[in-house]
């Protein structure tokens, strides 16, 4: 009975639609078929034309020669040989890595603690709306005034040294505030601990609240809670907040150069003082490197993490 | 709420602790822009710093004189142009590839990582392989070709990141409905699809300005002969030493901040006039 009742439909489909009809919903089914692609085509040339070749050309480039007013299309490992066999290179590398994991460090710590307070003690969620707004708009502000915005806080006169000297906390100005690898760090913090609060604060907030109960029920305190319930769960949210900021911070040279005054180099600026000079072989050779050290470190994050469940 | 009572539960203690923290947390992100917007308004004698040597806007209008700084009209105009054109490509190819990526095709994979590397890989090396790749091939770089391109590398994939929040919790039953009412495709996106996805589209586009708008190390090798205005800034740092560069920043934040208030009105706005014309399921004949 139900093979019938079910066959006749198809029978009578095949049978009784006009071919007209059934052309056009092959044309149909095959517009169907191509839409996707053509839908995601003007992304992927762009990712194409300005992501893939410039980074394929980057490669190229590395291998070739130059003096000092012109590069040479060639093929050697001069460029890579002179990046990886100076002592300074692996120096700034080091450096580039301490202003990573000491940003890191910091931004997860400020940025765990204020995407807890929203999700988890903020009760009302037009609150959380408005608290997490302002977290997030000075994301979509210049980072360059930003930047600068530190100088008259943190200068010799700034704002900061006036005031502990008005209050006799000290009795010189502090000189290491400024054009030091603590502004540095600081204004990497001031900048970046957005990319940790947003993604953090996003899985927080996908945490079922029940399980929270479940375990205040079962007797956990709220530390108990934090450490078994709800840092395992904020994972993702910590691992995408990770990757960002130390992917921006390993990739920067604006911030060291204009924050340490020039006293302090990151890769970034090893490279971008390279492009100045026309070197650019010996930068590209750089960006190589940089490019694997970065990858390498998105890949062990990763594995830690794994991020495409959670998506 | 369900608990009326919740809200005269006591607070525990951790709460004042973390509020203080968020307190402070806030002062430090806000902290530093206030300072030199009040730095701006220095009087004609003011230095880089406290004290305030009077009250003027003395350095605003030094701004927009030509021979005090470089070219500032011209930068602040290309900014804006160049984020707007932004602003425009990065909703419509993200918003189009959102709808691309809800069905199975092949590729789509490899797509989504190259989009994701695109975040991931460090701005300079973009700048760079831009710039290189422009050389080679004889072109000249220029804000509204090389520079548009680096910068749709930045925020292409945040515009495909929201679409693709906004799809993992769409509905396809109105879709589905208007198919059956008779709609063509573009009938059901036009009418069903856009209006619900309204707000995220807003925020795709509040993305594309202010991220090209700000952007400095991908402009930095892609700009060509004419400056953008963060360039412009970078290059006043090094060189000016009066508030007039406070003034500057002061206007470009005033700027960023009317587009980020435009954008939540223009949400706001289209909650509310759903909340009006919303749908009456449920509320009888």
């Amino acid at each position: 009975m139900t093979d019938r009742a079910e066959s006749l439909p198809a029978q009578r489909r095949e049978g009784a639609v006009p071919r007209r009809l059934d052309k056009r919903l092959d044309r149909g089914r095959l517009a169907a078929a191509i839409a996707p692609y053509l839908q995601v085509a003007p992304l992927t040339l762009t990712f194409a034309i300005f992501l893939l070749i410039p980074i394929a050309t980057i490669i190229v480039v590395s291998f070739w020669d130059y003096d000092s007013i012109r590069v040479i299309p060639d093929f050697m490992m001069l460029n890579y040989e002179e990046l990886l066999t100076s002592s300074v290179t692996w120096q700034i590398y080091l450096n580039t890595l301490k202003y990573a994991v000491l940003t890191w460090a910091l931004t997860l710590g400020i940025g765990f603690t204020v995407a807890y307070f929203v999700a988890f003690h903020v009760r009302s969620l037009t609150w959380q709306i408005t608290l997490f707004m302002i977290c997030t708009i000075p994301f979509w502000t210049s980072n360059i005034i930003r930047m600068i915005s530190w100088i008259p806080f943190l200068g010799r006169n700034g704002l900061l040294n006036s005031t502990l000297l008005a209050m006799g906390v000290i009795d010189q100005p502090l000189e290491f505030l400024l054009f030091s690898d603590f502004s540095v760090v600081l204004a990497f913090v001031h900048l970046y601990v957005l990319f940790m609060v947003v993604p953090i604060f996003n899985s927080m907030m996908r945490i079922d609240r029940a399980l929270v109960e479940a375990a205040v029920d079962a007797g956990a305190t709220g530390w108990q809670v934090l450490t078994n319930v709800i840092i395992p769960l904020s994972k993702p949210g910590i691992a995408i907040g990770s990757i960002f900021v130390v992917t921006l911070v390993m990739g920067d040279f604006i911030t060291v150069r204009l924050m340490s005054g020039g006293q302090s180099a990151s890769v970034g600026l090893m490279m971008a003082n390279q492009i100045s000079l026309l070197q650019y072989p010996a930068a590209a050779a750089n960006a190589v490197v940089l490019l694997f050290v970065v990858l390498m470190m998105v890949a062990l994050m990763l594995r830690i993490v794994d991020i495409r469940k959670e998506l | 709420m369900a608990k009326p009572a919740k809200g005269r539960e006591p607070r525990p203690l951790s709460f004042y602790l973390l509020a203080a923290f968020f307190g402070l947390f806030v002062l430090f992100l806000y902290g530093p822009i206030a300072t030199i917007v009040i730095l701006s308004f220095q009087g004609p004698n003011g230095g880089l710093t406290f004290p305030m040597n009077g009250v003027s806007t003395h350095w605003f209008h030094n701004l927009f004189q030509q021979q005090a700084v470089g070219d500032f009209g011209g930068a602040l105009t290309r900014s804006v142009s160049l984020g707007l054109i932004v602003m425009v490509v990065t909703v419509l190819f993200s918003v189009a590839a959102g709808l691309g990526f809800r069905h199975r095709f092949r590729g789509s994979g490899v797509i989504f990582y190259i989009a994701v590397a695109s975040l991931i890989v460090p701005s300079i090396l973009v700048s760079l392989g831009i710039g290189l790749m422009f050389n080679i091939v004889g072109v000249e770089p220029n804000w509204f070709s090389s520079g548009l391109g680096a910068h749709l590398t930045w925020t292409l994939p945040f515009g495909l990141l929201i679409m693709f929040a906004i799809f993992n919790r769409f509905n396809r039953a109105y879709e589905e409905a208007a198919r059956d009412l008779g709609a063509t495709p573009w009938q059901t996106i036009r009418f069903v699809v856009l209006p619900i996805i309204a707000p995220s589209v807003i925020g795709i586009a509040l993305f594309g300005f202010t991220l090209s708008y700000d952007e400095f190390a991908r402009t930095l090798m892609t700009a060509g002969s004419f400056n953008t205005l963060p360039l412009e800034i970078y290059g006043m740092t090094t060189n000016v030493t009066t508030p007039v560069l406070y003034a500057l920043g002061t206007l470009t934040t005033a700027l960023s901040f009317l587009v980020i208030l435009a954008a939540l009105g223009g949400v706001l706005l289209v909650q509310r006039r759903r909340a009006r014309l919303g749908s009456d399921a449920g509320v009888g004949v």
